[in-house]
């Protein structure tokens, strides 16, 4: 694409950045917001996203490029539109998660529909071992999880309702007295 | 005590209505009838210390502001990343709108008028809940401008962070708040002269910012009767690893640490002891089991010659070897260095080798002593903090385990050289 040609942006993609950039005094703030969006859209920081971020924000690709690659959920890569964070972190680690990952992994397989990766702690140690499923927070796991998790994501249902954290109650006894 | 918990699993907290029932917002009111300074007086008295890792007196820190009418910027710190810490996130799921009124309360007196909450990427659900209840409180007038004819206005953004470990340290969240890569700046200037947007800047954690409107309410005076001389008040402890009830206990500071591993978290499992626990996330130096009886406060971990750092307890039991948690500690370090300052980037990734080869039965017991070595020239060598907070809990893995360390080294040397035997004959 040459630098003269206008990049097309989906209408309601333009908007939603528009609405990011708004609420800074320096809209360059909107970087992140605009990438995560531009990622729904596409399905990854792909060049195209890239130049249409750019072509809004009034940044260079590159620059937006150098952002993306620093975070690890703004994905640099084509990736499987579930994305399946398990934490292998130290606490995460101590409670099984180097298997539990292991198993999902391999029971995902070559799905391309599954995005499975190992991730730093995800601030969810009281339901260790834990994985975010498309953000959505579920453990304690077991291996024996493993296989319901994959049906529920395939079949758009929510992924083991039982397990997930907005049920959990706190557990310090005296709380709530 | 509970002053956080109080009614944490209560249901419908998150919404205006039930908050406000709960008390919620009167200490915004009774604050906005003070003068700024008149709250910022309570705040100091309270002696509040900062909840995220760094323990610095937040009124101190809020009047290290510039006063005068110039921009000046609010920011909360909802990054939380720290290994073993997720105390922030079940405040922010279950009672937003007390961090909301903390942000405003503590804003009035900053003299700030513009915040943000900078919450981390993957708290998806709490930062939907965070945007609804900030909707709520805009509506109600508590946020926005001239809030309840006070004459004070602020505008409240929740900014979600996209993954890195970074981006929790004060100054690395700045420029990934202003849209970069989020890397660590060189201080001073400190951001209370020169922060966000290179206006003077007050960072703050979740949780103590949500301890504001308690502080507002009873007093600070009252508030600093609570925990010890120098530790004052209560404070959320997340405990994980090997104890049967991992989960957030709010603690009155200087209880004994064994009440929280033992007491409030169970313990480990039957028949298991506690090999080593990390006071204050992965970041801290260990301490073994006979550091339980300690008071858990700032000073006494201090002392300990560890942290109380985030409040995040990671115990760990006698069955799993010291490697594989030295080995986990130091590839998380690794894989967050932003790569700026050479003894951090190079540090961990040679801290991560070294151990890889005690795994492997490559190594020899003077390599124990090169890793040390490693540690020690990283500690207070770069812009932030991120290397020593690899080279604190490995140091101090490799002084208090060295047998451990060098019988492995001998085992899996014997292992190789059998191995090597084998495939040769």
């Amino acid at each position: 694409m040459s630098v003269t040609e206008p990049v097309e942006v989906p209408a309601e993609l333009r908007a939603e950045i528009e609405r990011h950039m708004a609420l800074y005094p320096d809209s360059r703030s909107a970087a992140l917001p605009a990438l995560e969006a531009a990622q729904r859209v596409h399905g990854w920081c792909s060049p195209e996203a890239l130049e249409q971020v750019a072509a809004v924000m009034g940044v260079t690709p590159a620059y937006l490029e150098s952002v993306a690659s620093f975070y690890d959920m703004l994905e640099t890569e084509p990736v499987g539109k579930h994305s399946v964070y398990v934490c292998t972190n130290i606490s995460c680690s101590l409670r099984g998660a180097d298997e539990l990952f292991a198993a999902i992994k391999d029971a995902a397989g070559s799905d391309a529909e599954f995005n499975v990766r190992p991730f730093e702690c995800l601030g969810a140690c009281d339901i260790a071992p834990m994985a975010s499923v498309d953000g959505v927070y579920v453990g304690p796991l077991s291996i024996d999880d493993v296989l319901q998790l994959l049906d529920d994501l395939r079949a758009g249902r929510p992924v083991l309702p039982e397990k997930q954290l907005s049920k959990r109650v706190c557990p310090d006894a005296e709380a709530n007295a | 005590m509970k002053l956080l918990f109080k009614n944490i699993d209560e249901t419908g907290l998150a919404t205006r209505e039930v908050y406000e029932q709960r008390g919620g917002y009167a200490s915004l009111r009774k604050a906005l009838a003070m003068e700024p300074e008149a709250v910022l007086a309570e705040l100091e008295a309270s002696g509040l210390r900062g909840r995220g890792g760094a323990g610095f007196a937040m009124g101190k820190k809020v009047s290290f502001l510039p006063k005068g009418s110039i921009d000046k910027y609010l920011v909360c710190n909802a990054d939380e990343s720290e290994p073993g810490t997720f105390k922030d996130r079940e405040l922010m799921q279950k009672s937003p709108h007390m961090l909301i009124e903390g942000i405003v309360i503590a804003s009035f007196a900053a003299g700030a008028n513009r915040s943000f909450i900078y919450i981390r990427g993957e708290y998806v659900e709490q930062a939907d809940l965070l945007d609804a209840a900030l909707a709520e409180a805009h509506e109600a007038g508590y946020v926005g401008e001239n809030i309840l004819g006070s004459g004070h206005s602020l505008s409240l953004v929740v900014h979600r962070g996209a993954g890195a470990y970074i981006c929790g340290e004060e100054t690395g969240l700045l420029d990934s708040l202003e849209g970069k890569r989020g890397n660590p700046r060189l201080k001073p200037p400190f951001p209370a002269n020169q922060g966000l947007y290179q206006g003077p800047t007050l960072i703050n954690n979740v949780e103590t910012l949500a301890t504001v409107p308690t502080i507002i309410d009873m007093g600070g005076a009252r508030y600093a009767e609570l925990g010890t001389e120098t530790s004052k008040g209560t404070k959320l402890v997340s405990v994980s690893g090997h104890v049967q009830r991992p989960g957030n206990y709010e603690i009155e500071l200087g209880i004994p640490s064994r009440e929280i591993v033992y007491g409030l978290a169970g313990g480990p499992p039957d028949g298991r002891e506690v090999k080593c626990w990390f006071p204050g996330g992965s970041s801290s130096p260990v301490l073994t089991k006979d550091d339980l009886d300690l008071p858990y406060d700032f000073d006494s971990m201090a002392k300990a010659g560890s942290m109380l750092g985030s409040g995040a307890i990671i115990v760990v039991d006698d069955r799993t070897p010291i490697l594989n948690v030295a080995l986990k500690v130091a590839k998380f370090y690794r894989h967050e260095s932003c790569g700026k300052c050479t003894p951090c980037r190079e540090g961990t990734n040679w801290t991560v080798k070294m151990l890889e080869r005690v795994q492997t039965g490559e190594a020899t017991p003077m390599d124990l002593e090169i890793m040390a070595s490693v540690q020690e020239h990283i500690l207070g060598n770069c812009l932030c903090v991120l290397g020593d907070a690899m080279a604190m809990p490995i140091g101090s893995l490799i002084a208090k385990f060295r047998d451990e360390f060098e019988a492995h080294i001998e085992q899996a040397r014997a292992a190789a050289n059998a191995n090597a035997v084998l495939s040769h004959a």
